[in-house]
């Protein structure tokens, strides 16, 4: 695959906040911190965000949406990629006049800890070996992920967020801000995701570490010093990952077994289906801007995700007498993330006399869909956010 | 379901009936809440913090496009999730005598609001009465258009049938409204046989003893 990479002065890098850092450095702003204690009991110290920020914070501090991203997102929402110069994941939601208005609003997208778009994670440095992490990264949590945020909402001042909204592994946090921070959470949209990830999605993922593991460059995740990377591993594992985004019907209508630039099947093993050729090309088109190493962290992380079991099995104790607004939404051809997942969140809310709407969204497209032009779910999303800024006065 | 009344100004008869129930700034919720035209009418007219169950997801959608706080689900299943007097109101309008178990649907309404409102057509309203007796045969209305064997009604009851009901659930009727075919209520005195005979809909309004 030949990729374009544009150099970084065409797209000028993240701004970053380092929390606790003790020496020099560190690019961005730096902030004196007790560092961030993990659920694992491991306290990550110092530890950098990155993060994207549009439209403009109003006098009062009160108009912030904080935007989740996706297990292999980061926080270029709305904004160009810096590796693959490609529009940012979610601009067709963010932007002027569009549902996630930046007219009206300043959005805040920051990278996961355990990321690899500026955010501490296995690939940064550690001050003790003055080499990257490797496995040596504490195993961390979508907890942690949160908190990681929430230090970086202190340090922009701000005390309440009017939203918070992400799908997928960003429902997740959602889902753990409302339940953990829900006073300073004024209304929160999580959109295909889960209270708990399934049986079914830690397999997917197990298949995909494997992968990745499997690989004789990963090199027991140390890869980073010997200048290699265990890219045939992580690609496959973004193959499987990828059906899984998808539906039976969306790669259907997409690819039917249609053959790849050919008349006849070849009796070989060459991509002789388009479906082949597409995912062998998702896969290596991801390896350039995703670290190996970071795909197991934030796999696992997921995977860890289980708010029944934090409230002793009864989700409804999670948004125990919350006041927060809630959006929830599924798609009808997720199989990842089906509606009946969503159904759950739904129901632990309805138990508070929580204020929930709940939309599933009719389409092929499969859990992908969110990231996706859906007019219906738009319009979900605007009807939603423009009640809930009434309601703040926002408008 | 299609039982609607006709317009003024735009809404719907019965539900300017039960606007005029409700006092400002409560809590409601409306199960079967449709398009969201009653909890829009409250919200604008009561500023009502309003919720919404409807079982048709378009209808649900369409809701929350509008900034109302509506879910997808049933009146049957979905009642039993709500904790206790979470409510001020909790309307059922036109929709119990499409449920399964209106008894168990009507004791989870009582239970999770301070004020039942529950509306539904009165299948003692004589020109029904009279298709059966004249014709031998189910009633087929404007308002009630289908057939026996394709209505989504499967429980339907008389004002007396309901009142009935009420007693044996010990529910106090706090208030009970016939409309007659031309729209007009029936002053809420009326001997019960006469709203029984003369009233198309009947709106109630509910307590727990």
């Amino acid at each position: 695959m030949d990729h374009k990479q544009p150099t970084s002065s065409e797209v000028p890098p993240s701004q970053t906040v380092t929390f606790g850092d003790t020496g020099a450095g560190a690019n961005g702003q730096t902030v004196s911190h007790d560092g961030l204690k993990l659920e694992c009991g491991e306290i990550l110290k110092p530890f950098t965000i990155a993060y994207e920020t549009y439209g403009q914070l109003n006098a009062n501090k009160s108009n912030a949406i904080l935007i989740c991203h996706a297990l292999t997102g980061d926080q270029y929402a709305a904004s160009t990629h810096p590796v693959t110069g490609k529009p940012g994941w979610w601009e067709i939601m963010i932007g002027p006049g569009k549902p996630i208005d930046t007219d009206k609003y300043f959005i805040i997208c920051c990278n996961v800890i355990g990321g690899c778009m500026g955010s501490t994670g296995p690939a940064s440095i550690n001050r003790e070996t003055g080499q990257a992490y490797g496995l040596d990264f504490p195993v961390i949590t979508i907890g942690d992920m949160v908190k990681a945020q929430v230090y970086l909402i202190d340090h922009l001042g701000i005390e309440t967020l009017f939203s918070v909204i992400g799908g997928s592994m960003g429902g997740m946090q959602v889902l753990e801000w409302a339940s953990r921070y829900s006073d300073r959470v004024f209304s929160a949209i999580p959109i295909a995701t889960a209270a708990r990830h399934s049986s079914q999605n830690i397999a997917f993922h197990e298949v995909g570490r494997q992968a990745v593991m499997a690989d004789p460059d990963w090199l027991g995740g140390r890869y980073y010093e010997q200048d290699k990377n265990p890219r045939k591993g992580l690609a496959v594992a973004r193959m499987a990952a990828h059906i899984t985004y998808l539906s039976d019907e969306a790669l259907h209508q997409k690819f039917g077994r249609n053959l790849q630039e050919r008349e006849h099947i070849s009796f070989g093993f060459d991509a002789d289906f388009q479906v082949e050729s597409y995912l062998r090309h998702q896969g290596f088109r991801f390896v350039d801007r995703f670290d190996a190493n970071s795909y197991l962290y934030i796999t696992r992380a997921m995977d860890y995700f289980d708010l029944f079991s934090e409230n002793d099995g009864l989700l409804a104790k999670a948004f125990l007498d919350t006041k927060t607004r809630f959006c929830v939404v599924s798609f009808t051809s997720d199989w990842l993330f089906p509606t009946r997942e969503s159904r759950q969140i739904v129901h632990a809310l309805t138990a508070n006399a929580a204020n929930v709407s709940f939309v599933e969204i009719e389409t092929a497209r499969g859990h992908d869909a969110f990231l996706l032009d859906e007019p219906e779910f738009f319009s979900a999303i605007n009807g939603f956010l423009t009640a809930a800024a009434k309601q703040k006065g926002l408008s | 379901m299609n039982a609607h009344t006709y317009s003024i100004d735009g809404h719907r008869q019965d539900h300017l009936i039960i606007q005029s129930m409700i006092k400002p700034n409560t809590h409601v919720l409306d199960i079967g809440c449709g398009d969201g035209a009653l909890l829009e009418l409250l919200r604008e007219t009561k500023n009502i913090d309003g919720r919404g169950i409807e079982i048709s997801q378009k209808n649900v959608n369409q809701s929350v496009a509008k900034g109302l706080s509506v879910i997808q689900g049933d009146a049957d299943k979905d009642l039993s999730n709500y904790p206790d007097n979470s409510f001020d109101y909790a309307i059922l309008s036109l929709t119990i005598q499409a449920t399964k178990n209106p008894r168990t649907v009507l004791e989870q309404l009582l239970r999770i609001s301070n004020h039942a409102i529950v509306s539904f057509p009165n299948f003692g309203h004589w020109p029904i009465r009279w298709q059966i007796l004249a014709y031998g045969r189910m009633p087929v209305t404007d308002k009630l258009p289908e057939q026996w064997y394709n209505t989504p009604n499967i429980h339907f009851c008389t004002i007396k049938d309901f009142t009935t009901l009420c007693k044996t659930i010990d529910a106090r009727v706090e208030k009970s409204i016939a409309i007659q075919n031309s729209g007009k209520t029936l002053n809420e005195n009326t001997p019960l046989f006469l709203k029984n005979l003369l009233g198309r809909e009947a709106i109630f309004m509910l307590e727990k003893k």
